[in-house]
């Protein structure tokens, strides 16, 4: 099955295979019919709006700066409105190199982000490290302390590559079963397991 | 040269001068250093009021530090003094912050990686490392095993304590436990994700109500630890660092880093090559200007003179991606020359660019400039006096807004820059309009230097033929300057005569930028902050490195 969005064709896309897998996966079990459409509707809606929580550490930031200026204008396919605030974000686009003292603050700003809720990894610091894998404070990727949804490689990304990965993740939330899937929330143990510190702290 | 000698070995006769170097160089006891210094700084002969750079040092025997100091008075020259510590067990020199302000940051930076402590500093905490780190990471028997410092994911702690090693009268150090702020300070915390501080900086920031008391500068959000890095890279692989730190002045940081390499080997740059260096460099600074034109009206809320700025930038952009092939890190210049010739197209784009460039400069005055909202927010505020500017060695646009005629290009000439017919834009508002003014003057006078080279590009080789295929430097160090878009960009080169460098420092501008954040805020509003650090332009992977 393809899945379409209307800023390119499916064909155009170079990687269509695990797009396809996504689709088989969410056939086996089948959905209900109200619920798909409502799914369908939902996810129409999320994947034109998607706002992005800005992440610019480095020169990333910089080309994503001219992709709100007006040449390459992301306006058009609703990523314009970028956010300071996670709580009002959809994704997280990290733009940069990741050291050691900004892990946790990164971490805490994707915990603070509200469910449904995506990654992008942009660059090459923040796919591998890049050019910076071997120095003694930087993370080797992001995908080591969060889970990433898209990866955009350059050092850094044309504004062309951008797009290319921002459409990618609008196909991915097409595909995504918004209730009862990516929706979740998260289990109250299951956070205390992983943060015993702050048992007791928040009720 | 030998009338300076006089004077410093009458200041002191334990002063021993090192031979070979390429500026005057003297070795001065850890004891007398301080004294020595004072000297330096305040005897009216001398008068060595700007210190340029601070090089931590460990040569695997010893530890220590390299100051470059130089005079605006008597014609820049450079004088190098190193300092080596007594005791490699429990390295101690003493500081000179309270001489040069520019090395409150600049020391910090050396305790951090290496570990040596200032007597006398007031704030001796870590830069860029998390307060919980082990280890100094420049020092050569640093162990790096990631069991020692694991990605740790859990906040920093004692981020109030610092303390300070203080001297009494019978030369015993103490270490005083101090806090950053007072008990009853009320602290507002800027960053390190915050949409106007231009990258990740951290500001901690003390307030009476709405007015500014302190703000204390958290950095290493960023830092990659480049410095190191370079260790273990030959030179051709260390170049496209530079790029990546200062990404608004690649080109000239890179030309700075491959003059430095080409002095040491003694390499002859062929004329059309120093031409085309200078050329994009112009250009860098051109697209730098612009997107801190548009930044700083963005960070006031006009997003429309953002749109512009960006429009002249993108075109900029252009003609360095059809000659070297990328938008950003272009990784154009190499050791001898540069990597590419130029695209057919070059000399028609730039005269389209400087065609273009005086009417859309009016069109930003305008915009903007003119504009009362934008004259209330920066006309007055975050005041930085001549004085103040030389001993925090603000250099670039900012120091030039503050009058003090600091541009390499004129003052320390490199390349073909004596040839060229180009003003110093100077301006004595010492506020962050003049800072904002100079550089839209230079984007004008960056034209004119384009203007005269434009038609005048020589025929000939793009790159030394006589480079070596390994490339070795002699043993030795050299320090070299180039004017970036923000100030002074310093390279320092320590080799041994291996193909990897011994050290390679970078001085950066920026990091001198944010050391007078505290200075120019203090008694300002709070949304003050955000426009004085707009008028500063500082981009922070410069600052961390």
């Amino acid at each position: 099955m393809e899945v379409n969005i209307k800023s390119m064709k499916h064909d155009d896309f170079k990687d269509n295979e695990y797009i396809d897998k996504l689709v088989e996966e969410l056939n086996a079990t089948g959905a209900n019919v109200a619920v798909g459409n409502l799914n369908k509707l939902i996810n129409w809606g999320i994947s034109n709006s998607l706002w992005p929580l800005t992440f610019g550490t480095s020169c990333c930031a910089i080309e994503f700066m001219s992709l709100g200026a007006a040449r390459y204008d992301m306006a058009r396919f609703g990523f314009e409105v970028a956010r300071n605030s996670p709580r009002q974000a959809d994704y997280i686009m990290v733009q940069g190199t990741i050291v050691h003292r900004m892990a946790p603050v990164l971490r805490r700003l994707y915990d603070q982000l509200a469910e449904p809720k995506y990654v992008i990894a942009c660059g090459g610091c923040a796919v591998s490290g890049g050019p910076f894998k071997n120095s003694y404070c930087v993370l080797p990727g992001v995908d080591k302390i969060l889970p990433v949804d898209v990866y955009i490689p350059g050092c850094p990304p044309r504004p062309e590559a951008f797009f290319y990965g921002l459409m990618q993740l609008q196909r991915k939330i097409k595909v995504q079963k918004f209730f009862g899937g990516v929706n979740r929330k998260e289990k109250r143990e299951e956070f205390f397991a992983e943060h015993p510190e702050e048992r007791g702290q928040i009720d | 040269m030998s009338d300076i000698k006089e004077l410093i070995s009458a200041i002191n006769g334990n002063v021993a001068f090192i031979e070979g170097g390429e500026c005057l160089e003297v070795q001065v006891p850890e004891k007398e250093w301080h004294s020595f210094a004072e000297h330096l700084k305040n005897d009216a002969q001398l008068s060595f009021d700007v210190l340029t750079a601070v090089v931590g040092m460990d040569w695997k025997d010893s530890l220590g530090v390299m100051y470059y100091l130089t005079s605006t008075k008597r014609g820049w020259d450079m004088l190098a003094v190193k300092v080596v510590c007594d005791d490699i067990k429990k390295p101690m020199i003493h500081t000179v912050s309270d001489l040069w302000k520019v090395a409150l940051f600049q020391e910090r930076e050396v305790y951090d990686f290496f570990g040596i402590i200032f007597i006398n500093h007031p704030d001796m905490r870590r830069m860029f490392l998390r307060n919980d780190w082990v280890g100094y990471p420049l020092r050569k028997d640093y162990d790096a095993s990631p069991e020692k410092n694991p990605v740790r994911l859990n906040d920093e702690i004692h981020e109030d304590d610092t303390v300070t090693y203080v001297e009494d009268e019978n030369g015993k150090v103490n270490k005083v436990n101090k806090k950053v702020f007072e008990a009853d300070d009320y602290v507002v915390n800027f960053g390190p994700v915050h949409p106007s501080t231009h990258g990740v900086m951290r500001f901690r920031t003390a307030v009476d109500g709405e007015v500014v008391k302190k703000v204390d500068v958290v950095s290493g959000y960023i830092h990659r630890g480049i410095e190191k890095l370079t260790e273990g890279l030959t030179y051709p692989q260390i170049l496209h660092f530079t790029d990546r730190m200062d990404y608004m002045s690649a080109h000239q940081n890179r030309h700075c880093l491959c003059m430095c390499i080409e002095k040491a080997l003694g390499l002859e740059v062929p004329r059309r090559a120093q031409v085309i260096r200078v050329m994009m460099d112009e250009l860098m600074r051109i697209s730098s200007h612009l997107l801190s034109f548009g930044c700083t009206a963005m960070d006031l809320g006009g997003t429309t003179a953002f749109f512009y700025g960006f429009r002249e930038r993108e075109q900029v952009l252009d003609i360095f991606e059809k000659t070297c092939g990328a938008r950003m890190s272009m990784n154009y210049n190499v050791i001898g020359g540069v990597i590419a010739d130029l695209h057919p197209d070059f000399v028609k784009d730039v005269k389209a660019l400087i065609a273009i460039m005086p009417e859309r400069l009016k069109e930003y005055h305008r915009l903007f400039s003119g504009n009362i909202i934008a004259k209330n927010r920066l006309v007055k505020v975050g005041m930085l006096p001549k004085e103040d500017a030389i001993n925090y060695c603000i250099t670039g646009p900012s120091g030039r807004g503050s009058n003090w005629s600091c541009d390499c290009r004129k003052v320390r000439p490199y390349s073909i820059y004596p040839e060229l017919k180009f003003d110093e834009v100077l301006l004595d508002g010492c506020d962050s309009y003049a800072r904002y003014m100079v550089r839209m003057l230079e984007i004008e006078q960056s034209c004119k230097i384009l203007e005269q080279l434009v038609d005048n590009i020589p025929e000939g080789n793009i790159r030394a033929l006589n480079v070596p295929k390994v490339i070795k430097l002699p043993a030795g160090h050299w320090y070299q300057q180039v004017e970036a878009s923000r100030g002074t960009f310093g390279v320092y080169i320590e080799s041994t005569g291996e193909k990897t460098p011994y050290r390679v420092h970078f001085q950066s501008p920026c990091f001198n930028l944010v050391g007078v954040m505290d200075l120019c805020c203090a008694g300002h509003m709070i949304a003050d902050l955000v426009t004085i650090g707009a008028a500063l332009d500082f981009v922070i992977p410069d600052i961390d490195r």
